[in-house]
């Protein structure tokens, strides 16, 4: 029994799962089921009480899903973790634990355009303000700080772009305002970047995306890195004070070091409902054992293509933090050194039109709203994923209108370039 | 012993070995975290001793509460203390007072004294701070995992269904050594605080 550190690949295949303990099932079984059966009214009342470890509802917990769960708290080196049904169910879950109505998050300025849509209105309604700053601009992020401030949110590989985040940097930030850096780590998966290395307190995924991998299933997860006090100064309410949905326990007195986790399982998930479904879980675990070949591919790939972009003479300009001459090759290599992911943007010399002509005369690469698939895919931003923002915020974000977002699958990289090639050509 | 990050073998070895544990500061109000640690353990068969002076002549699950470590009355193994780190001490020295002495102390979740574990530790006690047996034992044993918590611990071994009252293998081959660096570093920030 020797505590040895086993590598990222090893955990990719094992962390969470063992072999079935009742039929000897060594890939995990989808436990499709809604409920569990109780021993007798103590284990019962034991389970609902919080006081022992177990299976009550599937909208609580349930054993794929939490396979999936540890492997994942395990590959981002958390302590614990919740899968929910997207990354917007989990960016949901995540800041009700935190704010208030009337309360501020702090978010970077480049992100997904869902994302940016969601903080901007869907959470007005709750009363979640959202204070944007600029990533590349640390100073902004401490100039937008207030008291009623209550997290810091921001991408590690940003969308559209494929920009690279300082985390470290923004870490400083939130550590003296006294509050959780939040990292969507989604493009760049953990085995590209590890934020909780670089101080972030909660990470959150689309596992849709690389960690699925396979464009099959929508799933979201909350990672607690088990780093933030939540103890001081009553600012967290609901991990420091008694909950009266549950008798007055505190949570985290309780929990410890992943009571954040815990708050977001039996206060956000079980209360607002987006569960994951045990089928989803499973065919993200699948993608995930094979996320660390996958990765590397997607780099390898993403790095000639956005080099034969950049040598074409119908591109202006090609934005990806992997070449030497980007603006973000530094804090890629700081960041991100086995590759600086697999989406990026580019634009054509021919503006707008160019860009509608590329994307239809494409034969391999498949135009649609999603990132992270095995097969490449292409979208023109501004008309479809950030459509909703006005002019100026499309441009701000890295959405202008004659920009193109590449996500680059698995194929041959000579068979993409040749695709390109030719849509590009005529 | 570097009480920042305790191996996972260190934490095995013990949990494997002792017996019988009397728990400080052990509460009959059933959301309190004591009480939570005191039927866990007692279900996966520890021999469980509450002490409480303010409780004395009624029962924890079954256990009489007893006043004081000295009024035991038989040898322990562990003494589990559910309290604020400003009163471990006085813990610590009445248990260095008994004989025999006891193999572990073990102070729970955000109770750190480490004046306090030096002189047990210069008696030969094992010592464990800021960490909580209920979480540890579900954490080595992956039980812990049906929460979605790292048990940093993987097994390729096929395990018994687990039923009530039975104990859980410890064996399981550790991820990492104690606890994760960065928890470690948030709960030492903690302590030096207060």
């Amino acid at each position: 029994m020797s505590d040895r550190l086993p590598g990222f690949s090893t955990l990719a295949v094992h962390a969470g799962a063992q072999p079935d303990p009742t039929t000897g099932a060594r890939a995990t079984p989808i436990y499709q089921t809604t409920s569990f059966v109780f021993n007798d009214a103590d284990h019962a009342a034991s389970l609902f009480g919080l006081q022992a470890f177990g299976n009550i509802y599937t909208r609580i917990g349930n054993p794929t899903n939490a396979v999936l769960e540890e492997r994942v708290a395990a590959l981002e080196g958390g302590t614990a973790a919740l899968a929910v049904a997207s990354g917007h169910a989990a960016q949901v879950v995540v800041l009700q634990q935190l704010l208030q109505p009337g309360d501020e998050f702090i978010a970077a300025r480049k992100l997904y355009g869902g994302s940016i849509n969601q903080f901007t209105h869907a959470f007005k309604s709750f009363g979640w303000n959202v204070v944007w700053a600029d990533p590349d601009d640390i100073a902004s992020f401490e100039r937008a700080v207030t008291p009623r401030t209550k997290a810091i949110f921001i991408e590690s590989i940003a969308n559209p772009a494929g920009s690279i985040t300082d985390i470290e940097a923004i870490s400083s930030v939130a550590r003296k305002a006294g509050v959780p850096l939040i990292v969507d780590n989604t493009l760049a998966s953990p085995y590209l970047i590890r934020p909780i290395d670089h101080g972030a307190d909660i990470v959150v995924h689309s596992l849709t995306k690389f960690l699925g991998g396979h464009g099959n299933s929508l799933g979201g997860i909350i990672v607690d890195a088990g780093t933030f006090d939540w103890s001081t100064g009553g600012k967290y309410p609901m991990l420091s004070e008694p909950r009266p949905e549950y008798h007055g326990i505190r949570l985290q007195e309780t929990f410890g070091n992943f009571a954040f986790a815990i708050a977001c399982r039996v206060l956000g998930l079980r209360d607002l409902g987006p569960a994951l479904s045990p089928f989803n879980a499973f065919m993200i675990l699948t993608g995930i054992e094979t996320l660390p070949l996958r990765m590397q591919k997607h780099c390898d790939n993403a790095r000639a293509v956005a080099e034969f972009l950049a040598g074409h003479p119908a591109v202006a300009s090609v934005s990806y933090a992997g070449l030497p001459s980007d603006k973000y090759n530094q804090l890629a290599r700081k960041y991100a050194p086995k590759g600086a992911g697999a989406v990026f943007t580019f634009s054509l010399k021919g503006g707008y039109d160019a860009g509608v002509n590329l994307v239809s005369k494409l034969q391999l690469f498949s135009h649609l709203a999603n990132v992270g698939d095995t097969r490449s895919l292409v979208i023109h931003p501004a008309s479809t994923t950030h459509s909703q923002l006005d002019d100026a915020a499309k441009v701000k974000s890295g959405a202008g209108p004659d920009v193109v977002r590449l996500s680059i699958g698995i194929e041959d990289k000579e068979d993409l370039i040749a695709d390109l090639e030719q849509a590009l050509g005529a | 012993m570097n009480h920042d990050a305790y191996p996972d073998n260190y934490i095995r070895g013990i949990l494997n070995s002792v017996k019988s544990i009397a728990m400080v500061g052990a509460s009959p109000v059933n959301v309190r975290p004591s009480y939570f640690a005191f039927k866990y353990l007692a279900q996966r068969g520890y021999d469980m001793i509450p002490i409480n002076p303010g409780h004395v002549g009624k029962e924890l699950l079954g256990k009489p509460f007893v006043a004081s470590l000295r009024d035991i009355g038989r040898p322990v193994d562990m003494i589990d203390i559910f309290r604020n780190s400003s009163h471990i001490m006085p813990v610590v020295e009445e248990a260095l007072t008994l004989d025999p002495l006891p193999k572990v102390i073990w102070m729970q979740l955000g109770a750190r004294d480490d004046a306090a574990a030096e002189k047990a530790e210069a008696a030969g006690i094992k010592v464990v701070m800021n960490r909580c047996p209920k979480i540890e034992y579900g954490r080595l044993s992956s039980e812990i995992s049906w929460m979605g918590v790292n048990s940093r611990t993987l097994s390729s071994k096929r395990a018994p269904a687990p039923t009530q009252g039975m104990r859980l293998s410890l064996n399981r081959m550790s991820v990492g050594g104690g606890d994760t660096a960065a928890s470690d570093r948030a709960a030492k920030n903690k302590s030096e605080q207060s």
